[in-house]
């Protein structure tokens, strides 16, 4: 469907260039805005280039699970917004959102930035549950990254809510100054292979067209606490390091934003 | 005495009072309400006499016959490929209209165009139900390989293109490039040099973005001047 | 009992600070976004384009479709449950029947204008602020339209009526909250909505006084259009 698309970037691509003038490893203009939306408990607004998503998380309280009385929980969700692009259709979620929703809940659940013994309350009787909403508003490729940085970012924005022990009352109106505790950074990239070739950040022209991608998950001490491999075709296990070594540094870099 | 509300060339939007007094006569994209001439859709004021009409500066590609498009091939039919035309309405190319090489009945027609090839196209036909018939029997009509394919504004193209091609044709010179340019509002860029082709890349994006601003030419041609090596590449 | 002063300070007649834009997603034909104090919609449109599932086309004239959603973390309460609510399909069909009248799509036939709307913040007026972001983005679109409509809501809360209701005074147990939208110029209605109770002479006073919020809403809504074809030259 897209062969001449393909073959124009691998063509650029051996020249170690891009349709839009970027080297392979070149990412866009990154910005991350917080507190973005007033009646979330946190919320934040990433723009990669001109993809742009927003993110907010509400929390709730539950009572806690009967296997994990002592736990409060956390959940991630994707909405690919049929505003942000002409792609994506109306309806349940599709097999994207859902990977993306659960790539990015891996990446913040398997880092343990969250002491989900710190959410409960009271044992068994009432504990935290904090829902983190990322929707787009503009798909121009890059969303993996994209959405992982603005769930990330609005849940370092989240304070608690006025929560009354006694009545068991909510107070969404009234915000505490207790902010989520969340003792890590788990920044992710996503690594794309067309031929020989790795490429970070791609459009989404670029995004239709590649053989290989791996989204990986990197600590502030630089190990890894999610991957997960997409697209049709293999990829070496020589490559694999290679695009470990890509997304070390560029976590980098993005956690610098936050 | 009738008064105009507006400047010329000034960007209006629907509902806004252009002129008043029955002396004026509303033209494309305008109507007579009372004594008022109202916009009926954004546009760029151009009055000429006592007629004022709009320029529109945006919305999406309606086919019309006589216009060369680009487009990709969407569907293989049993006579022919459907096309697409960047609007609502998908096109035909007919056997008959594809090729003076004769095709038999059943033939593989994957061998002659296939789904995601783009092809530059004239519209022949468009019916009251906007089914749209196609042909590729003409100069410079053909299946389009290589290159990389750009979408604009379609309301845009006749600036891109210019009075007799004048500006496509300097995009050409000071570029390299092939460029071609559907009605439509699909193009199509083939270069050598990879900094030149973003050149020409970056130049029609510029005319899209600053085609309602008086002076277009000349700001285009000035950029082309200071970038004439081409865009400087990160690589 | 008396409303003697409004929860935010404003007068009884007052509007919340306005703000839009124009052209705010790339990928849109067309798209706006209206605030109206601590209510935000993003609005985008696609098309005219091909019209599934084609037993919904309609052979003599385009089809408008609209899909208002709000963000689940958008509401001061409880997060917004992802998916179709009753309430957003209804809301969806009267933004529809709302801007209808202003556009003229009849040349499109068989194919579909959709209007997706995303509301990031809510505060009351949300169906009012998503109209005016939809009107934005049909007019940005380049569909052919006689006029904008422009929407806010009149209500009575005790005593008094006022325009433009908040969270407070629209969830007021004695308020009665009164969404309205009308072509600008002609003042004709294309949404009216109520509940609550309340006289006809004091509807017809609320209607007034919407009338009289035209001219300031148009003319956020103008400048953001306009805005957009500002070049900086370089």
């Amino acid at each position: 469907m897209y062969e001449d698309l393909k073959n124009e970037m691998l063509k650029l691509l051996s020249k170690n260039l891009r349709l839009d003038g970027r080297a392979p490893t070149d990412y866009r203009e990154v910005t991350v805005e917080k507190g973005i939306s007033k009646n979330a408990e946190g919320s934040a607004r990433v723009k990669i280039g001109d993809t742009e998503v927003i993110s907010g998380v509400k929390m709730e309280v539950i009572k806690p699970y009967s296997d994990s009385p002592e736990d409060g929980s956390m959940m991630i969700n994707v909405e690919l917004t049929s505003l942000s692009s002409p792609e994506f259709e109306l309806g349940p979620p599709s097999i994207y959102a859902v990977e993306l929703a659960r790539i990015t809940d891996r990446g913040i659940r398997e880092s343990k930035s969250i002491d989900t013994k710190k959410l409960c309350i009271k044992k068994g009787e009432a504990a935290w549950m904090i829902v983190v909403d990322v929707c787009t508003l503009n798909d121009a490729g890059n969303m993996f990254d994209a959405v992982a940085l603005a769930a990330l970012a609005a849940m370092q924005d989240a304070v608690f809510p006025a929560y009354d022990a006694e009545t068991g009352a909510l107070d969404y109106k009234n915000k505490t100054t207790e902010k989520l505790p969340i003792s890590k950074s788990p920044v992710t990239v996503t690594v794309f292979k067309y031929g020989d070739h790795l490429l970070l950040d791609p459009t989404s022209d670029e995004g239709k067209v590649y053989d290989a991608r791996l989204t990986i998950t990197v600590l502030e001490n630089d190990n890894i606490c999610s991957l997960q491999k997409g697209g049709d075709s293999a990829i070496t296990v020589e490559e694999t390091l290679k695009m470990i070594e890509l997304a070390k540094q560029r976590t980098k870099e993005l956690r610098s934003k936050l | 005495m009738g008064e105009i509300k507006v400047k010329n060339r000034e960007v209006v939007v629907p509902g806004e009072t252009l002129a008043t007094g029955m002396d004026f006569l509303p033209s494309f994209g305008t109507y007579r309400d009372g004594e008022g001439i109202i916009a009926s859709r954004l546009g760029l004021v151009n009055v000429e006499g006592k007629v004022i009409k709009l320029v529109p500066l945006s919305g999406a590609y309606h086919p019309k016959a006589g216009d060369t498009i680009i487009g990709p091939v969407t569907d293989i039919l049993m006579t022919g490929w459907r096309v697409d035309t960047n609007s609502a309405y998908s096109a035909v190319l007919n056997l008959k209209d594809a090729s003076s090489e004769f095709i038999a009945r059943g033939a593989d027609l994957r061998k002659y165009f296939t789904i995601g090839e783009y092809m530059m196209v004239k519209i022949t036909q468009v019916t009251s139900q906007n089914l749209v018939d196609l042909t590729m029997k003409g100069p410079g009509l053909r299946k389009l390989t290589g290159g990389r394919i750009l979408n604009v504004n379609a309301n845009k193209v006749p600036r891109i293109i210019g009075k007799q091609g004048s500006m496509v044709s300097m995009i050409k010179q000071y570029t390299n490039c092939r460029v071609l340019v559907g009605q439509n509002g699909v193009v199509w860029i083939s270069g050598e040099e990879p900094e030149k082709e973003l050149l020409a890349v970056e130049t029609i994006k510029k005319i899209e973005r600053e085609a309602h601003i008086p002076g277009l030419t000349d700001a285009i041609k000035a950029y082309l001047e200071a970038n004439k090596d081409g865009i400087k590449l990160s690589a | 009992m008396a409303y003697e002063k409004r929860f935010d300070g404003r007068g009884f007649e007052e509007i919340r600070p306005m703000s839009a834009k124009a052209g705010v997603i790339k990928r849109a034909t067309g798209s706006g976004w209206f605030k109206i104090g601590n209510t935000e919609a993003y609005a985008a449109v696609y098309g005219p384009r091909e019209m599934f599932p084609r037993f919904k086309q309609s052979a003599e004239a385009g089809v408008l479709r609209c899909h208002y959603t709000m963000m689940p973390f958008s509401s001061a309460g409880d997060r917004v449950r992802p998916g179709t609510s009753r309430r957003g399909k209804e809301i969806s069909a009267v933004m529809e029947r709302a801007l209808r009248p202003a556009i003229d799509i009849s040349d499109f036939n068989n194919s579909v204008v959709d209007v997706f709307v995303e509301l990031p913040q809510t505060d009351a007026g949300t169906r009012c602020a998503a109209i005016c972001a939809a009107s934005i983005a049909l007019a940005d679109a380049g569909i052919p339209m006689k006029d904008l409509v422009c929407a806010i809501s009149a209500g009575k809360v005790e005593d008094k009526l006022l325009l433009d209701l908040e969270y407070n005074e629209d969830s007021h147990e004695n308020g009665v909250d009164i969404p309205m939208a009308m072509l600008h110029n002609s003042k004709e209605l294309t949404l009216l909505q109520m509940d609550g109770e309340i006289s006809s002479e004091e509807l017809g006073k609320a209607m007034e006084l919407i009338k009289g919020a035209m001219d300031q809403i148009y003319d956020v809504m103008k400048s953001a259009l306009k805005a957009k074809f500002e070049v900086k030259q370089e």
